[in-house]
């Protein structure tokens, strides 16, 4: 991930216009160094997440070791010059103390001393002398420890309010007047539940316990006494030297002091950091500590490096940003809460009218209960003092009575359900991780899961955002047009593939990616005379030379005589650019921090790098200044054409100008990324001024970005125009059809782009997010008074569109609307007046609200992702930053598609059926409990025994819905891609809503009743006994309800089957082995009870009754009216007889 | 620093999941399917299944012979029946005379049938101690028996609690046309709880010597796992109206016979307005007299045939091919613009 994109979020979240520019080397402020070659801020595209946002740390220095050093050679800091530095203890380094928000501010911000990190190097024991508290280097990335694990996992997992809940009806049980259950029985559900989920949280943590152990045992080499020894990481302290060599991982955050390259480059690779294989520079100096390297980069090309340790153990750049993505909650979570509550009031209710109940019942038996054989309230034990036992009046006995019912009836809120959903999701990971479907071959990237707890909001998703470059798009440039001194050069289809080797020192010189040129241009730069031959050649020297790009040659696999030359940096851009100018003869063959050494038609030249001002997003440009062969000194600059049209003295061919903005808006249209290039010849005097402002600027102290940017700004002007430069950035395979089939499903696309409209439009139809069809609204206002009109216009446009049609009320509407607007809309939204009419919100408000349930790939985008209901990163080129903050990352946009279409509707429909089942099955259990409770005088008493109780919602029926939440499948792979329509079921909540739960919730009261009241009216005035009853009930409860769960079951598969089957029998056996203890009054009831014929009779009525209006609803709706869903599995179930019959 | 694995990741050569039907979501599944033609099919299968059923057990029902003597308002003279039956000077014999209507086949099962007595009242049915009953070293474990739990200088009652202190205590003697007929009062109790759940060594200690006679007294000479009418009221019911086994008549009872029951109304249900009442009743495969089944089972499986039919018409008035694409929600919008 480059930088630039890092840069404030809101940005891009509220300019639609993204991407401020197409420059390639975009950078945020620069941090000059003194060579004046690159900022080496770079840093900060290794850090990954939000924490890092514009933020490079300043490092400021003490005045010794300034002055100390400045004497010493810019050139050379080689390793002697490093020891005289390095064996000074007064060498002090002064860095920001702590990292903390106040470095967000400003790169340039001065440290107040307090806050000021002061590094001796090489002497490790006045840098870590109090009062500065710096950690060692040991990370630890787990949460517990073994003595800390117990407690700080149950804070952590009572903070779910249910299982505060039921620890508190736990609690209350243990009041012996409140004893419903036997205290073991009562706190085992609540146990099981946090048991399961303990040790899930253990062995995550053990995991990452072992892979710390490894990291800090890793060793380095740390100079002690004069010697460089092998110490372990984790004992690594600040203000140590650390030599790494080549190909080894940096154990901290370190300010290089020396490395193996004389003018102290070294290259890093960032690969375990963001997933960068660019190599990036990074300068040893002594002025300017420059941004430290975080560790775990890896050093590459360069020998040696010596860093002094400034960030170590959790201060290092990874460790403060190894904090995960904000945890979400999915849409039907939160809808869930609803009728949770629902089921609370229902709860309390039902408490309420028995507490009631009893109440009024002790009330009209209070002349009785001193005697009555089953009350008996009077203590006869001692005659002469008659006492009243266990009773504290008729009010007591209501209050208490609420409270055993409250704990009776608690598994009215599923406790299960929660551990289920947390079960299922994991499953549901499990067969995402898995899909080959969603497996990037091209990258071996799997899909990744990384956000565990909003799965199911994938089947809901109204709106997609999407980033374009990196996600769209493969953000592999490739080099398309030029435009050069008016003549436009873009018919490369008649041009081959051009590698064009060059020979340096005997060794053949290939370039690894090849581009198609231009015969016209070729033929121009090789032979052609005159100003627009001069310009070409000047054309691509700029290009070759004003960049940041590193060849990097490697052995030639295919030819061993020859090398291939891999341009290597930090934007796409760039390296296409330098690939096109060798293609065309300008090879760049080597770069060091004070030239370049370029290959122009087999002749080696030499310029030397001068200055160099970096990309910024105010300029939006970047430029060079060189000293050519020719001794002359001239500025080259790139740029965006808007930057750079108004720096080009238009004075100067005219012609040419508007030659070059007509070719520029012709590039736009065919979705290319434009630049501008123009150059400028610079007196002597004019060098030396520029020199000296350039000097003091870059060693200024306070705001130094600033001023270095006025030093660009005041050179680069009055600019000789060049030409432009056509880019494409290629789709991604399958991109027009991933978004066709999006906008089929009902979801509404939206790509954010940093294109100019002809380019976003362009790109638009390229991609199929556009058709024909369409009527676009444009909104692309300077002001807020315009943009109000071009809202009307639009609302008006889209009534009168919605009136004239009427055969089909669904327009197909496009909005293309630039970053300007959107800010102004975003502002008169929050002030509400503005709008004028209602109808103007639901238009744009809309779009914003209902970013509930949206969804966002992107590449980059880290505030993006993880503002996103859904945040999807696509683990490309750019980097792994953006995965790190994904909820789900993926190698390719067009796995949106299955990932939506098939597995999001899986998860939904499967989720929301769960969350139904739970609540239904508990209560139908809690219904029967409650009318056992009008026939037992209101006492609660249960004939199920409690054991039976408490593992009904934890065994009897746990594991099926789980399962069938897991496997079932509504509908196949086949079908659902096949009509994307299909995906509007999840839009519109059909698989849970609030009808459903009602209608649920209504056969659950049903079958409560039936499997109470026929035992009850069969069994009235028999010999039957409570306990026997009770196992009667239990089993056809626990049959009733599995059975009510076969019957939704769509697809049996042997699994589904153990599941269901398994644990009806497992049920049983449970219920048997509680009834062969001969110390519960139930003692042998269930072999009994099943010893009688009307035993068997009334579990067939019992299960035949409660199940016929399930069944017929059923058979009803899915005949009669039938959904969608419905109707594709007919077909689906045709074709595959069909199939069966071929 | 969990970036190692990711590193692990992007080095191994093959990372790419490996190919199972079950990772891949397609195991072997088998679909059912609610077709017009199982859903008639089911419901008429139900309906007959479950009127033959119906008619079973009906008739089983109806072969049984049960005679139902409610005698606690007759057995007391009117006035104060809780004084009365609290008296233990009082004579409290009672005689009843039934006349047979059917030819009843032995065994004959007494019952007595106790109405408003909530034995499933939560402050009774906790009040007991299995542990006591089983092993004889628990014998002290009392703690759930509250105040029948021991006597005042510390010995444990056996058994404890409410439920045995509430023993049923009337007795019938029965014979028919004068001829005194025997009670078979052994196996009237399970034989688990026999041979299991009550101390063949565990003896009665100190029941019923308290101040409040609650019922029924026991021969401390007999082990619990003999005092077959205690176990019967330990096995408590389930429900507030209840019979208990109370003997067997062994011998066949001839129609219009006369049975005297001659009682000894001792059991107080006076004090809660309960009744009590005597039965007798022979027995078939479906238990008691119990009609309610059969005709429950006859009205579900009339229900299911008229479902059956029900569900026949609608789908021949509502015709609709199965998996027809028109009726999906998008190719419909487009006939009938209304979505």
């Amino acid at each position: 991930m480059r930088p630039e994109r890092q840069s404030p979020p809101p940005r891009e979240a509220t300019t639609g216009e993204l991407e401020a520019m197409d420059v390639p080397v975009k950078l945020p402020d620069p941090v000059p160094s003194p060579i004046s070659r690159q900022s080496p801020s770079v840093g900060l595209s290794m850090s990954r997440s939000l924490r890092s946002v514009g933020d490079a740390p300043s490092i400021t220095f003490a005045a010794d070791i300034r002055s100390g050093t400045r004497a010493e050679s810019n050139a050379s800091s080689s390793f002697e010059s490093f020891r005289r530095a390095g064996s000074r203890p007064g060498a002090v380094a002064r860095l920001p103390s702590r990292r903390s928000a106040s470095e967000r501010a400003g790169s340039q911000r001065d440290l107040r001393d307090e806050d000021a990190r002061f590094v001796y190097i090489n002497d490790a024991a006045r840098t870590n002398a109090p009062p500065a508290k710096f950690p060692d280097n040991a990370v630890r990335t787990t949460k517990y420890s073994i003595l800390t694990f117990i407690p700080r996992n149950l804070y952590e997992q009572f903070h779910r309010v249910a299982y505060v809940y039921f620890l508190i009806l736990a609690a209350l049980n243990q009041v012996p007047q409140l004893g419903v259950f036997s205290p073991v029985a009562s706190v085992l559900p609540l146990a099981f539940v946090l048991g399961v989920t303990a040790v899930k949280d253990a062995y995550e943590d053990w995991r990452r316990h072992r892979s710390d152990e490894n990291e800090n045992n890793r060793t380095a080499s740390v100079f002690v006494n004069g010697v460089f020894q092998p110490k372990r990481w984790k004992e690594i302290q600040v203000g140590e030297l650390v030599r790494v060599v080549a190909n080894e991982t940096l154990p901290c955050d370190m300010v290089l002091v020396a490395t193996s390259d004389p003018t102290g480059v070294a290259y890093v690779q960032t690969i375990n950091l963001d997933g960068e294989s660019n190599l990036k520079t990074r300068y040893a100096k002594k002025e300017t500590m420059s941004t430290p390297t975080e560790a775990l980069a890896g050093l590459k090309n360069t020998a040696w490096a010596i860093g002094v340790a400034v960030y170590t153990g959790r201060d290092t750049k990874v460790m403060l940003n190894s904090s995960g993505a904000p945890s979400k909650r999915s849409r039907l979570e939160t809808h869930m809460n609803r009728e949770t509550i629902v089921l609370a009031v229902v709860l309390v209710l039902l408490c309420s009218l028995v507490s009631l109940l009893a109440g009024i019942w002790l009330h009209n038996h209070d002349d009785e209960l001193g005697v009555i054989p089953f009350f008996r309230k009077k203590d006869f034990s001692d005659p002469n003092k008659v006492e009243n036992y266990n009773w504290y009046g008729t009010g007591a006995q209501v209050v208490f009575t609420f409270m055993m019912a409250v704990i009776q009836f608690q598994v009215m809120i599923p406790i299960a359900l929660f551990i289920s959903m947390e079960l299922v999701r994991v499953g549901q990971a499990y067969f995402m991780v898995q899909d080959k479907h969603l497996f990037d071959d091209k990258r071996q990237a799997k899909f990744q899961c990384r956000a565990l707890n909003i799965n199911e909001d994938l089947g809901q998703i109204k709106y997609v955002f999407s980033d374009k470059t990196g996600t769209l798009t493969e953000n592999r440039m490739e080099f398309r047009c030029a435009s050069v001194h008016g003549g436009d050069f873009s018919e490369t289809d008649g041009g081959e593939e051009d590698g064009h080797a060059v020979t340096a020192d005997g060794v053949v010189l290939r370039p690894k990616t090849a581009v198609k040129t231009d015969p016209k241009l070729m033929a121009l730069l090789k032979d052609g005379t005159g100003a627009k031959a001069d310009a070409a050649r000047e054309f691509f020297l700029t290009l070759v030379t004003c960049n940041t790009i590193v060849p990097i040659i490697a052995d030639d696999e295919a030819d061993p005589a020859a090398k291939l030359v891999e341009y290597q940096g930090e934007s796409p851009d760039e390296q296409a650019l330098v690939y096109a100018a060798a293609a065309y003869g300008y090879t760049l063959v080597e770069r060091t921090s004070g030239h370049t050494i370029v290959d122009v038609f087999g002749n080696r030249q030499r310029f030397d790098v001068l200055g160099l001002h970096d990309f910024d997003s105010d300029r939006k440009r970047m430029s060079v200044i060189i000293g050519c062969p020719d001794k002359t000194v001239k500025l080259f600059v790139k740029g965006a054409d808007n930057s750079m049209l108004g720096i080009i003295d238009k004075t100067m061919n005219t012609d040419v100008v508007h030659a070059t903005e007509k070719h520029l808006h012709s590039y736009s249209s065919l979705g290319l990324r434009t630049l501008v290039i123009g150059t400028r010849e610079l007196s002597q005097a004019e060098f030396e001024e520029w020199q000296m402002a350039y000097d003091k600027a870059s060693t200024a102290l306070l705001g130094r970005g600033g001023l270095l940017r006025g030093v660009a700004a005041d050179i680069e002007r009055n600019l000789r125009f060049l030409g432009a430069s056509g880019i494409e950035d290629k789709l991604q395979d399958g991109v027009p059809e991933a978004i066709e089939k999006l906008r089929q499903s009902g979801i509404k696309v939206w790509v954010l782009t940093g294109d100019k409209q002809e380019t976003a439009i362009s790109i638009g139809y390229s991609c199929k997010l556009l058709t024909r069809e369409m009527t676009q609204i444009v909104i692309n206002s300077n002001s807020m008074e315009s943009c109000r009109k071009g809202i009307d216009d639009a609302i008006a446009v889209v009534n009168k569109l919605r009136s004239l049609s009427t055969d089909s009320p669904r327009v197909p509407l496009a909005l293309i609307i630039d970053g300007n607007s959107l800010v102004y809309i975003f502002d008169t939204d929050q002030e509400d007046k503005f709008f004028p009419t209602s109808s103007a919100i639901s238009l744009f408000t809309k779009f914003f609200i209902n970013m509930k349930t949206s969804i966002f790939p992107g590449a980059n985008d880290v505030s993006m992702i993880q503002m996103a209901d859904v945040g999807i990163g696509i683990s490309g080129q750019e980097g792994r930053q953006a995965v790190m903050a994904s909820d789900f990352a993926m190698g390719q946009f067009r796995f949106l598609v299955p990932l939506l279409l098939v597995h999001g509707h899986w998860n939904y429909q499967r989720m929301g059926y769960m969350i139904l089942y739970n609540f239904y099955r508990n209560a139908t259990f809690v219904f029967v409990l409650f009318w056992y409770v009008l026939y037992t005088g209101f006492t609660l008493t249960t004939a199920i025994t409690e054991w039976s109780s408490v593992l009904y919602s934890v065994i009897y029926t746990a594991v099926p819905t789980i399962i069938v939440a897991i496997l079932d499948k509504d509908l196949g792979r086949r079908t659902l891609l096949k009509y994307p329509q299909l995906y509007g079921a999840g839009q519109r909540e059909e698989s849970y809503n609030l009808r459903l739960f009602i209608f649920i919730m209504t056969d659950s009261i049903w079958q409560s009743l039936t499997i109470f009241f026929i035992p009850y009216l069969a069994y009235r005035k028999s010999t039957i006994d409570g306990a026997s009853l009770g196992d009667l009930w239990t089993l056809s409860v626990v049959i009733l309800v599995n059975i009510h769960l076969a019957m939704d079951v769509i697809r049996w598969n042997w699994i589904t089957h153990t599941a269901i089957w398994g644990s009806i029998i497992a049920t049983l056996i449970c219920v048997m082995i509680i009834d062969s203890i001969p110390i519960l009054p139930g003692f042998w009831a269930i072999y009994k009870v099943m010893g009688t014929r009307l035993f068997w009779a009334l579990l067939l009525a019992v299960i035949v009754v409660g199940m016929i209006p399930h069944f017929a609803a059923k058979a009803i709706r899915e005949h009669f009216i039938p959904n969608d869903i419905q109707i594709a599995r007919e077909m689906e179930n045709s074709r595959d007889s069909g199939d069966a019959l071929i | 620093m969990d970036t190692s694995d990711s590193e692990g990741d992007s080095r191994k050569s093959n990372n790419k999941p490996k190919y199972s039907k079950f990772s891949q979501q397609e195991l072997p599944a088998c679909k059912p399917r609610l077709t017009p033609g199982t859903v008639v099919v089911a419901f008429s299968l139900i309906g007959v299944i479950f009127i033959l059923i119906g008619l079973a057990s009906l008739s089983a029902s109806q072969e049984i012979v049960e005679l139902v003597d409610r005698y606690d308002a007759d057995c007391v003279p009117t006035g104060d029946k809780v004084g009365f039956i609290q008296n233990s000077e009082t004579d409290k014999i009672c005689t009843r005379t039934l006349t047979v209507p059917k030819h009843m086949k032995s065994p004959i099962h007494i019952y007595y049938q106790i109405s408003g007595f909530y034995q499933n009242y939560r402050r009774y049915v906790k009040s007991r101690s299995d542990k006591q009953l089983r092993y004889k070293n628990d014998v002290h474990v009392t703690k759930d028996c509250h105040y029948e739990a021991n006597t005042d200088d510390g010995a444990p009652i056996v058994p404890c609690g409410l439920i045995a202190w509430s023993m049923f205590n009337d007795t019938f003697a029965i014979s028919v046309n004068k001829n005194t007929i025997e009670v078979n009062k052994k196996d009237i109790a399970w034989k688990s709880d026999k041979n299991n759940k009550f101390g063949s060594d565990i003896y009665p200690s100190n029941f019923q010597k308290g101040s409040l006679i609650g019922g029924a007294k026991l021969n401390e000479s007999i082990p619990l796992s003999e005092q077959e009418d205690l176990i019967v009221w330990m096995r408590t019911a389930a429900l507030p109206t209840f019979r208990k086994l109370y003997g067997r008549i062994e011998t066949d009872i001839m129609a219009n016979d006369q049975v005297t029951v001659v009682i000894q109304n001792n059991y107080n249900t006076y004090s809660f307005g309960g009744s009590k009442a005597l039965v007798l009743s022979t027995t078939t495969w479906i238990g008691g007299k119990n009609n309610f089944i059969g005709v429950a089972y006859l009205t579900l499986g009339s229900l299911c045939l008229f479902l059956a039919m029900g569900f026949i018409v609608l789908y021949m008035v509502k015709r609709r091919t199965l998996g027809d694409p028109t009726y999906l929600s998008w190719n419909r919008d487009t006939l009938d613009h209304r979505y």
